[in-house]
């Protein structure tokens, strides 16, 4: 057997594909990240880490690989963020109200990767109800970007909402991870991690058992270092599933069959109203060279209109908080989680709530609170669907003159913990690309494709039509190809 | 449109969340902040256009109506912090 540190560098593919040839065993590579894991608790990636579990699950997987009935994700350890429910296993979603809800069901999502054979290394740490951009809401503490700009030791965020995911799996201590995507939580995170991150299309991966943010724009998708191991991972995560109202009956393609390389021929859309005011010329710079890459590629690119754009972070910002405040009626102290106890019933509610939830969560949910109640819902609530189907409307026109779409992630690259604390608007902000595919229902993917000039990673989103998650995978691949993104951030973390 | 604090105060008791006095006033401005931004959204002409229901086109499937799950109320009670005999437990609501 190699070196055991070497089998965390193996990307989902190469480690499938050693185990396959029993160059290693599931236990091994298991052990191997579970060390990793321990090592990296400085980054406070995991909420809760499973080691027993882990072990458990890689013995099952080593049984069956010896029997040549390997499942797709056989021994494989990853991640699962922690709004996934897990049967018998803690599920927070970041947040003091949920401290000891263990779950007695398992999510549909999860409950896929465990049959495709997949190994749970813990639960990952996130924004507190998945409400942030930069993983400081978690009650959990922040958790912490492995990369760090040049000759600079300040301790930057790792994106949001699914920051232990895009920080575990870019720290190489997960093989990959599950994240879930309601303005850009997938692939901002990973745009910040160098990580490739994807939101598949509204209803592609069931919403069962995962805690509920904003049900109409929530989505779960796969983090992971290449494009072919989200294909792997988007395969076993989506499915159909009746107890999802919202989940869509179509098959699920072999997405890993989609990385063709060959995108001749194929028109991608270049919006003019992602060149944002004030947006830093590295961003515009990688932009640019991502439209080179495509015309080497043989695909054409095409200027396109999406004219509604500027108004899709305010609408969010509508929608989600209005959703928010309904979904999180359920914390009151009474079915589970934490009850602080009052003169009489409402005040138990009142004090459950006021001392459960964090500072993000409480404005949000009076934001929603407030634009739902009488005499302003037409004002606002009304008003922002309204604007929502002027969006969705437009990509719907732009999709019958192009395949796909291509834009930077997002308007920067990572930033110091603490730099945005004041200001929930400039937080907000970090999602202005990624917000409209929420708000469409679209597949994205973010591809790390540069670095910035302080050293950090900088991503390129390929937004594409319903359904039409193959295609924005094969662009995304050869994008990852272009662009032979190798830097890493250097171990400064390891305990050892 | 803007909160004052009463407002403010009247929209923690409707949502259930106990706010500190001295909480009100920050929240009162970051939430007149956020109000504030999304009011540009006045400027779209939405005259005629729906309000979006679904963001995939498809139509709520229906079901048969039976039982297909049930039965454990032990287990649907397991996480609460006060229960009896298969039931939640809550304060007296009524004397």
């Amino acid at each position: 057997m190699s070196d055991l540190k070497e089998l965390t560098e193996l990307t989902l593919a190469s480690a499938r594909d050693g185990l396959r040839n029993k160059d290693f065993t599931a236990v091994e590579l298991t052990e191997a990240h579970i060390t990793a894991v321990e090592e990296a608790r400085v980054l406070n990636c995991f909420v809760k880490e499973t080691p027993d579990k882990a072990l458990e699950m890689a013995k099952a997987s080593d049984e069956r690989i010896a029997k040549g009935e390997a499942r797709d994700l056989d021994g494989l350890p990853i991640g699962m963020k922690d709004l996934f429910c897990t049967d018998g296993i803690e599920t927070t979603a970041g947040s003091h109200i949920l401290e000891g809800f263990v779950p007695q069901y398992e999510s549909t999502v999860s409950q896929n990767l465990w049959n495709d054979g997949a190994v749970l290394l813990g639960k990952l740490n996130l924004d507190e109800f998945a409400m942030g951009s930069s993983n400081e809401t978690s009650f959990f503490g922040n958790v912490i970007n492995p990369w760090r700009r040049a000759g600079d030791d300040t301790p930057l965020v790792p994106g949001g909402s699914s920051g232990g995911s895009s920080s575990s799996v870019a720290a190489r201590i997960a093989l990959a991870a599950t994240g879930t995507d309601t303005g850009g939580s997938i692939r901002q995170p990973a745009a910040f991690t160098g990580i490739v991150g994807m939101k598949p299309t509204y209803g592609r991966c069931s919403r069962w058992g995962v805690v509920a943010f904003a049900s109409s724009l929530d989505q779960a998708g796969p983090m992971a270092r290449t494009v072919r191991d989200v294909a792997i991972m988007l395969k076993s995560m989506a499915s159909f599933d009746p107890k999802d109202s919202t989940s869509v009956d179509c098959a699920v393609p072999d997405y890993e069959k989609a990385l063709t390389g060959d995108i001749k021929g194929l028109k991608i859309g270049i919006p003019k109203e992602y060149r944002v005011d004030g947006m830093p010329t590295e961003i515009e710079k990688l932009w640019q060279q991502g439209i080179e890459w495509l015309h080497a590629a043989g695909a054409k690119t095409v200027d396109v209109s999406l004219p509604h754009t500027k108004y899709a972070l305010p609408a969010y910002y509508i929608v989600a908080p209005a959703e928010a405040s309904s979904n999180l009626a359920r914390y009151d102290g009474v079915k589970f989680g934490l009850r602080e106890e009052g003169d009489d019933i409402q005040a138990m509610y009142e004090n459950t709530r006021g001392s459960g939830f964090g500072a993000e969560v409480k404005r949000r949910v009076l934001i929603g609170t407030y634009v739902l109640s009488a005499g302003y819902y037409d004002a606002y609530y009304l008003k922002a669907q309204q604007v929502r189907t002027c969006i969705a409307e437009n990509f719907r026109k732009v999709f019958t003159e192009c395949d796909a779409i291509l834009t930077p992630t997002t308007p920067s690259a990572a930033f110091g913990a603490g730099e945005k604390d004041n200001d929930p608007l400039s937080m907000y902000l970090n999602d202005v690309f990624t917000v409209t595919g929420n708000l469409a229902g679209l597949p994205g993917i973010s591809i790390p494709s540069g670095l910035s000039s302080e050293g950090l990673p900088l991503g390129l989103q390929v937004l594409g039509k319903p359904f039409d998650e193959e295609q924005v995978l094969r662009i995304a691949g050869v994008i990852e190809d272009a662009a032979g993104f190798d830097a890493r951030p250097q171990n400064w973390w390891s305990a050892k | 449109m803007s909160v004052d604090k009463d407002t403010v105060r009247r929209i923690a008791h409707l949502a259930r969340i106990a706010i500190k006095e001295e909480e009100l006033e920050p929240m009162t401005g970051e939430l007149n902040t956020i109000l504030a931004w999304v009011e540009q959204l006045d400027e779209v002409d939405t005259d005629g256009v729906p309000p979006m229901t679904s963001v995939v086109e498809a139509t709520l499937r229906q079901r048969a109506d039976e039982v297909t799950d049930g039965g454990y109320a032990d287990r649907v009670t397991k996480n609460a912090s006060n229960r009896n005999d298969g039931f939640f437990a809550v304060p007296k609501v009524m004397e």
